[in-house]
């Protein structure tokens, strides 16, 4: 299935969950938050929270600024 | 000197640092060390996906367990996305509540849109939030933000990067004898003595990072800017002189030896 990760379009496999998403990409949990769709997902819910068709998703980070 | 509190924390460094624009983490580590800070800024955006596992992050040069990490809201032009921003910046941060408010009227002046930084304030005051915000240099904007609740206001020296200093001395001296929250001038500091006259001026504090960041040697620069802030700070505490348009001898006037 289709979803938009970051503002760029991906396939996945269904049912995928953030957890899993997150070790495909080989992204660290410990300094990121996630929305998917404008809502946040807590860290808590990553291993149960299965994706979905069209879902848009926000990783985001830390970085430099003033 | 008053002391500097920030959602019950006491602060003895009054300098605030930004960290973006430098060369690598390892610069920003030791500014951050040099400046002798305890509360940084970030900035909130889209993971670099794909980027190497094992390449450190921004948190782990500066430490949320050793410093206050202070998310901005830096690029919002709308009280929407800015309030956005905080709710992510705090599922980021362990659901930390502490943030700067930074909303922009648009990308040439980056000058404060003054109206969705006050709707945003309401809101993210409402929500819990912790809010430093950053506005323009009007005393009467900066009494509204305190009166909704924002926990320290930030009015501008001059535009964000500009390093011109601070403009209206007048208004930042108005704001701070109007003011029961903490003001830290943010944005506009050029070199040592525009956060040295910051102090002088009365304010709690001041936040920067152009002026570091891209100083041709930022490390030495930070040291500048923490020494300047300690200076400002003690001489007004100390007390200014007033001004006087003519000479006033400080050798005594008898006792010369052509007195005769």
């Amino acid at each position: 299935m289709n979803i938009i990760l970051n503002n760029e379009s991906d396939e996945v496999h269904d049912g995928i969950t953030i957890e899993e998403l997150l070790d495909d990409k080989k992204i660290h949990t410990q300094y990121i938050a996630i929305e998917i769709n404008k809502k946040i997902i807590p860290k808590s819910s990553y291993y149960k929270h299965e994706l979905k068709e069209g879902d848009k998703i926000e990783i985001i980070t830390a970085i430099g600024g003033g | 000197m008053k002391k500097l509190i920030i959602d019950n924390q006491e602060y003895k460094s009054r300098l605030i640092l930004g960290t973006g624009k430098y060369k690598d983490f390892e610069e920003t580590g030791k500014a951050v060390e040099a400046s002798g800070c305890e509360m940084v800024t970030v900035a909130i955006r889209r993971l670099n996906i794909g980027q190497d596992k094992d390449s450190p992050s921004l948190l782990d040069v500066v430490s949320p367990e050793k410093f206050t990490i202070l998310p901005n809201t830096a690029g919002c032009y709308t009280s929407e996305d800015a309030v956005r921003t905080c709710e992510l910046a705090s599922e980021l941060l362990s659901g930390k509540m502490l943030v700067k408010l930074e909303v922009l009227s648009d990308s040439k002046t980056l000058y404060p849109n003054v109206v969705e930084t006050l709707k945003a304030s309401e809101i993210l005051v409402k929500k819990g939030f912790k809010v430093m915000v950053y506005t323009t240099d009007d005393p009467v904007v900066a009494k509204e933000l305190e009166k909704i609740g924002c926990e320290c206001i930030m009015p501008l020296g001059s535009a964000i990067g500009s390093g011109l200093g601070i403009i209206n001395e007048f208004n930042i001296r108005e704001i701070v004898e109007n003011a029961d929250v903490p003001i830290i001038v943010d944005a506009g500091v050029g070199t040592a003595s525009d956060a040295c006259i910051a102090m002088e001026l009365g304010c709690d504090g001041v936040l920067m990072n152009t002026a570091i960041a891209c100083a041709k040697n930022p490390i030495l620069m930070a040291s500048a800017m923490k020494h300047a802030i300690e200076a400002g700070s003690k001489a007004y505490e100390a007390g200014r002189i007033e001004k006087t348009l003519r000479g006033v001898a400080s050798s005594p006037k008898d006792g010369m030896i052509t007195d005769d």
